[in-house]
């Protein structure tokens, strides 16, 4: 099966959340649904995410669906507004960067 | 999807999408944008004269980083001839605040100002560590937030300064507005969209963020590489102000024009005379001398609960007088 090799950042404090790491390197499958053959997106990016590397308190990562309101994203340092957010379908090389607004000033 | 020019110069590839406006702009035209619309804040509000000593409180977090380092570019770009200090305030929490103020002190060799740290510990005889041994979790953002304020007119006193600027964005005002309005403290929604405040005896605080979404700040702090603070209190935050902030940030979801919408609304609110005049007069402490409205100030009052509790530590009382002899 062939996969997306991509580069995800966390930062503004979302990294502790994900055990502490600033930067992961990723291979995740092409398709993010292998029967329907939906293509891997920022939106199965997120599931992922927080199904395999996630470690605790999810409701500040995910809700309904998306990230939190008050996380920004950035695909390839551009705002994820303008690359198409969820739907965004990742290319091998990515670099998606996770950053929460919600920690202090 | 092909990539998306900036709307202002039409030149370059779009890297962000402006909360405030709906624009798709390029990243130099971002940051032309973001640091001239702080300048024309501080030119129409009037906030500085050349020679000014001005102190940044400064916590080592994204918004007073951002905010250091922009106040920097703009007194060097336009002249404004400010004596510019940090200010910051050691609460005395361990793995916490000790990393942020590492942040700090980078900080001040990154933009080259003065650095001045007051603590907790020197002014009121307890770290946040031990009030939280003493109160538990409960009340301690109370007794932090009204020792940080005092702490803060402290120690611009004890270094000169007569105007501190703070971080506070326009996400932090509107979720104030929204607050206020929640409890009911009128005179208090009366001030908190003021880009200026000053007692009458107090240091003068602005807030040249007052506008600049939160969105932009962490933007900017990213494409310039700042280097910036980030985890949360390791004591429970106010719970009352995180709900604020999550519903600000859903309606923002669905319409990013609603926090500068709030804000406006807040400035909008006139208070009918009567109900100002139930605000009670300003006076002295009796103990500290700083501006209070009862006969003890506010931490003044904290303080001899916590000393009561400690079963007397009167030694508190000599080292916050002592502090007063370095105001102005």
């Amino acid at each position: 099966m062939s996969t997306v090799s991509l580069k995800v950042e966390f930062s503004g404090g979302l990294e502790l959340l994900f055990n502490n790491q600033r930067q992961i390197k990723l291979d995740l499958p092409a398709q993010a649904d292998a029967s329907e053959g939906r293509p891997a997106d920022v939106r199965y990016l997120i599931h992922w995410l927080k199904d395999n590397r996630l470690k605790e308190r999810p409701e500040l990562f995910v809700e309904n669906g998306t990230v939190r309101p008050g996380i920004l994203v950035l695909i390839n340092d551009t705002d994820w507004e303008l690359e198409g957010e969820e739907e965004y379908v990742l290319e091998n090389g990515d670099d998606i960067v996770f950053i929460s607004t919600l920690h202090g000033g | 999807m092909p990539p998306k020019l900036c709307q202002l110069c039409n030149e370059t590839r779009a890297v962000l999408k402006r909360p405030k406006t709906g624009q798709h702009i390029c990243r130099e035209c971002f940051y032309y944008v973001f640091e001239t619309e702080i300048h024309n804040t501080i030119m129409e509000a009037k906030l500085f004269s050349p020679g000014d000593r001005v102190a940044i409180g400064a916590s080592g977090g994204k918004d007073s980083t951002v905010l250091a380092y922009v106040m920097k570019v703009l007194n060097e770009r336009y002249n404004y001839g400010l004596d510019l200090h940090l200010l910051s305030i050691d609460e005395g929490i361990r793995g916490y605040r000790d990393d942020s103020l590492e942040t700090v002190k980078r900080n001040q060799q990154q933009y080259d100002m003065p650095l001045k740290i007051l603590s907790y510990e020197e002014l009121y005889g307890w770290s946040m560590d031990r009030i939280v041994e003493q109160v538990g979790r409960k009340n301690n953002c109370t007794f932090c937030g009204v020792f940080r304020r005092q702490a803060l007119d402290r120690g611009a006193a004890n270094i000169g300064v007569d105007h501190i600027l703070t971080g506070h964005n326009a996400d932090d005002i509107a979720e104030t507005v929204l607050m206020n309005i929640m409890r009911g403290d009128i005179a208090r929604l009366g001030r908190c969209t003021l880009i200026t405040t000053q007692g009458e005896d107090t240091i003068k605080r602005s807030k040249p963020f007052k506008y600049v979404y939160e969105k932009e700040i962490v933007m900017y702090a990213y494409f310039k590489k700042l280097d910036y603070f980030s985890t949360e209190c390791i004591y429970s935050p106010d719970a009352y102000r995180g709900h604020a902030r999550t519903f600000l940030k859903d309606l923002e979801a669905s319409r990013p024009s609603a926090i500068i919408d709030i804000i406006h609304s807040g400035e909008a609110f006139e208070v009918r005379q009567e109900v100002k005049a139930k605000a009670k007069a300003q006076t002295t402490c009796k103990r500290c001398g700083y501006m209070s409205s009862n006969e003890l100030c506010k931490a003044c009052s904290l303080l001899e609960g916590l000393e009561r509790g400690m079963g007397g530590l009167a030694v508190v009382r000599g080292r916050c007088r002592g502090l007063e002899s370095g105001r102005r």
